[in-house]
């Protein structure tokens, strides 16, 4: 992280509280948040396995307990016999037209075993909810050196074999390959791999030819006092060894950092990518403690980004006075009106400077908007230079709904009530107030190398569009095409 | 914006001036360009390449918005709505020809234009046509310009894009709005506005999908008629 960054980010810090989810986030060791149909859900820890549910990825509500739709509404008798009647730390993948959950069940630890449901659907409302109990794919016997809690399970896109990691803290993190189809162990008598030690809540994820061992470590459950924090490692083979940025094999400890507490954010766990398509990846976790809701342990999506090989937990947008440049062009979104020089004007050249080096004060709208035309005004792309019709106030849209991990936002220049908004035929205007219309809401999305995508919420004509520097001094908005810089926007605080 | 402005009070020459006329100075002919002949399509990367420019007007003033539409009125051309120049066309007062030319580049350079004709070439305004025959309506394309330094751009009179301030020519700079290309003949008019060093410009038309356009050609009249 570049030291201007680092800078950037205390001030977001400093300025804006952090977003967490809206509506009912509690849960505890979420699974890997998945969609189905337009929908989101997240399975967590707890008696009959509760679940959220949200529509949007931003506003959650509690969904129900998973269990309910499982014959005899508890783990199988076979998972019984290997573990007990605990349902923990569930994780879930879709293969096919099928869902496998992998949900712990342990006993007196390290007794413990790894069961799997299957189902067709995720949605309670369906008539075809009906999940089956499909037996243990894991276990550990209390004696050996592992405790079959923490399932994660990982479809390997190079070769799609399905693979499931699984421990804690006693003794290793195992992984053990599943039958794609059953979802079942494909070599129950093969024995595991060992990956790690000393962590727990362990998943895969594959990048560029990486594998990744993504697992937390410290303790839980303590509310504030939880030590919770994301480790990685990474190998070129599923079965490791998988390494640490200083070489320390995860066998003996080593791991990375991916993401430790965080302002208000006391213990995050759990890892689960959200791969949402064209270059936007985004993680689910919990935290243990979120300050801000009486120290719960709460659920949280946050984007995913890739920085010199390893993952980077990235940030959720925060409300702020930014300006919006393009990755394509280094030129800023501005209203298309006449600038003022920032200090006034001067004449040209070297030896017009001042003598003086006293500090020249920020511009502010209502300074330089006297002639600014009261009705719709265009917008373009300029050099940047501080000026008061290149700031752009960015805040969360109350009411409005939202996407993964943040509601929709207003964007309106700094000081003023005048709203970026989409037209009908897909580019750009500013409207005089911000009226909360489709139009002038807008979804950012931090994009895996750090830029942002910045989408309107209404579709037009041409689709589901994205701000878009189709010249050095013209936006427009455009399909999405995560292969170009056309799309992608720095938005840096001024 | 119509281009009411624009319209040109020509008088009518007997001859096309070409590079004789560049050639009528004291100074060699501009290395760049060379006399508009036979037919012509744009690049193979989308350019225009053939131009009817003319010699440049003196104004005066900063390239801020403001100050270049106060130019645009101060060079403005009487005369009829949708004339269109031809080479040799005289305009006055100060007896300013239009020349067709081909660039060699992508950029048309009007500082080696105007420094051939030893005409000035800081504080002044250039007027550009050419005119581009599409093969048949071409909807949502966009007209994308970069000059060194403002300029003001007009297709078939309407005016689509303008960008200001002492700037460089970069390709794709300026960007029109999404539009259409009528099938035939469709005319291109800007003023490009120079303070000081350097000047020139480039255009191209973009498709959808932001591709150029490389089946366009490009054609002169030879005779004053209305525009499409």
């Amino acid at each position: 992280m570049s030291m201007r960054s680092l800078t950037l980010l205390l001030y977001a810090v400093a300025t804006s509280p952090a977003l967490a989810l809206e509506g009912e986030t509690a849960i505890h060791d979420p699974s890997t948040v998945i969609q189905e149909q337009g929908r989101f859900y997240a399975y967590g820890t707890g008696n009959g396995l509760p679940f959220l549910v949200s529509d949007d990825g931003w506003q959650w509500r509690r969904g129900g307990l998973l269990m309910s739709a499982v014959p005899g509404g508890k783990p199988g008798s076979e998972v019984l016999a290997r573990g007990g009647n605990n349902t923990w730390a569930p994780d879930i993948i879709r293969m096919g037209d099928k869902f496998f959950l992998y949900y712990a069940a342990p006993a007196t630890q390290p007794r413990a075993a790894v069961g799997l449901l299957v189902g067709r659907t995720l949605d309670p409302q369906s008539p075809q909810f009906k999940w089956e109990d499909a037996g243990p794919v894991a276990w550990s016997d209390g004696i050996e050196d592992s405790n079959a809690i923490d399932p994660g399970v990982f479809l390997d896109p190079r070769d799609g074999r399905l693979w499931l990691t699984y421990g804690s803290y006693f003794g290793y993190i195992r992984l053990v390959e599943l039958d794609p189809k059953s979802g079942r162990r494909l070599h129950p008598r093969q024995a595991p791999f060992n990956v790690a030690v000393n962590s727990e809540a362990s998943i895969l994820i594959n990048h560029e030819g990486w594998y990744y061992l993504l697992v937390t470590h410290g303790s839980c459950c303590a509310g504030a006092n939880s030590t919770y924090n994301i480790r990685v490692g990474r190998s070129r083979k599923v079965t490791g060894p998988y390494l640490d940025n200083m070489g320390i094999d995860m066998l003996e400890g080593g791991g990375k950092l991916f993401a430790g507490s965080r302002g208000r954010h006391i213990g995050p766990g759990h890892f689960g990518l959200l791969d949402l398509g064209e270059g936007v990846q985004k993680f689910s976790m919990h935290y243990e403690a979120d300050l801000d809701r009486g120290g719960a342990s709460v659920l949280d999506i946050r984007p995913l980004l890739w920085r010199d090989g390893w993952p980077v937990a990235g940030d959720n947008f925060v409300a702020g006075t930014y300006g919006i440049e393009s990755a394509r062009t280094g030129t800023a979104l501005e209203l298309a009106v006449q600038g003022t020089p920032v200090g006034g004007l001067r004449p040209r050249g070297p030896g017009a400077a001042p003598a003086a080096a006293a500090p020249i004060a920020d511009q502010e709208a209502a300074q330089v908007s006297a002639n600014w035309p009261a009705a719709a005004i265009d917008v373009r792309l300029g050099p940047a230079m501080l000026q008061a019709q290149q700031k752009w106030a960015i805040t969360p849209a109350a009411g409005a709904g939202g996407y993964p991990g943040s509601p929709y936002f207003r964007i309106c220049i700094a000081g003023t009530d005048r709203a970026l908004a989409a037209t009908a035929d897909g580019e750009l205007t500013t409207v005089p107030a911000f009226n909360g219309a489709p139009e002038q809401l807008w979804r950012i999305d931090q994009l895996v190398d750090g830029t942002f995508r910045v989408m309107p919420k209404s579709s037009t004509s041409r689709g589901v569009l994205a701000l878009s520097a189709v010249g050095s001094s013209t936006a427009t908005l455009a399909p999405f095409d995560p292969a170009s810089d056309r799309q992608r926007w720095r938005i840096e605080s001024p | 914006m119509r281009c009411a402005c624009f319209l040109a009070c020509v008088l009518l020459s007997t001859s096309a001036l070409s590079a004789t006329a560049v050639e009528a100075g004291a100074r060699p002919p501009a290395p760049t360009l060379s006399s508009a002949t036979g037919s012509a399509r744009v690049d193979a990367r989308g350019f225009i390449r053939r131009w009817l420019v003319l010699e440049p007007i003196a104004v005066s003033g900063p390239l801020t918005e403001s100050a270049v539409k106060a130019a645009l009125k101060t060079a403005a051309l009487a005369g009829p709505p949708g004339t269109i120049p031809r080479a040799g066309d005289v305009v006055q007062p100060g007896s300013l020809r239009w020349h067709a030319l081909d660039t060699k580049g992508y950029n048309f350079n009007l500082y080696h234009f105007a420094w051939a004709l030893s005409k000035p070439t800081s504080n002044v305004l250039f007027w550009i046509v050419t005119t581009v025959d599409a093969p048949q309506d071409m909807k949502d394309v966009r007209l994308a310009i970069g000059s060194n330094a403002a300029s003001h751009w007009w297709l078939n009179e309407e005016s689509i894009i303008a960008i200001y301030g002492d700037r460089q020519t970069v390709i794709d700079d300026g960007v029109s709005r999404r539009l259409t290309l009528h099938k035939g003949r469709n005319v291109i008019r800007a003023a490009v506005v120079n303070g000081g060093g350097a000047t020139d410009f480039c255009a191209r038309f973009l498709d959808a999908d932001n591709r150029p356009i490389t089946t366009l050609s490009v054609s002169l009249q030879s005779r004053a008629e209305p525009a499409h």
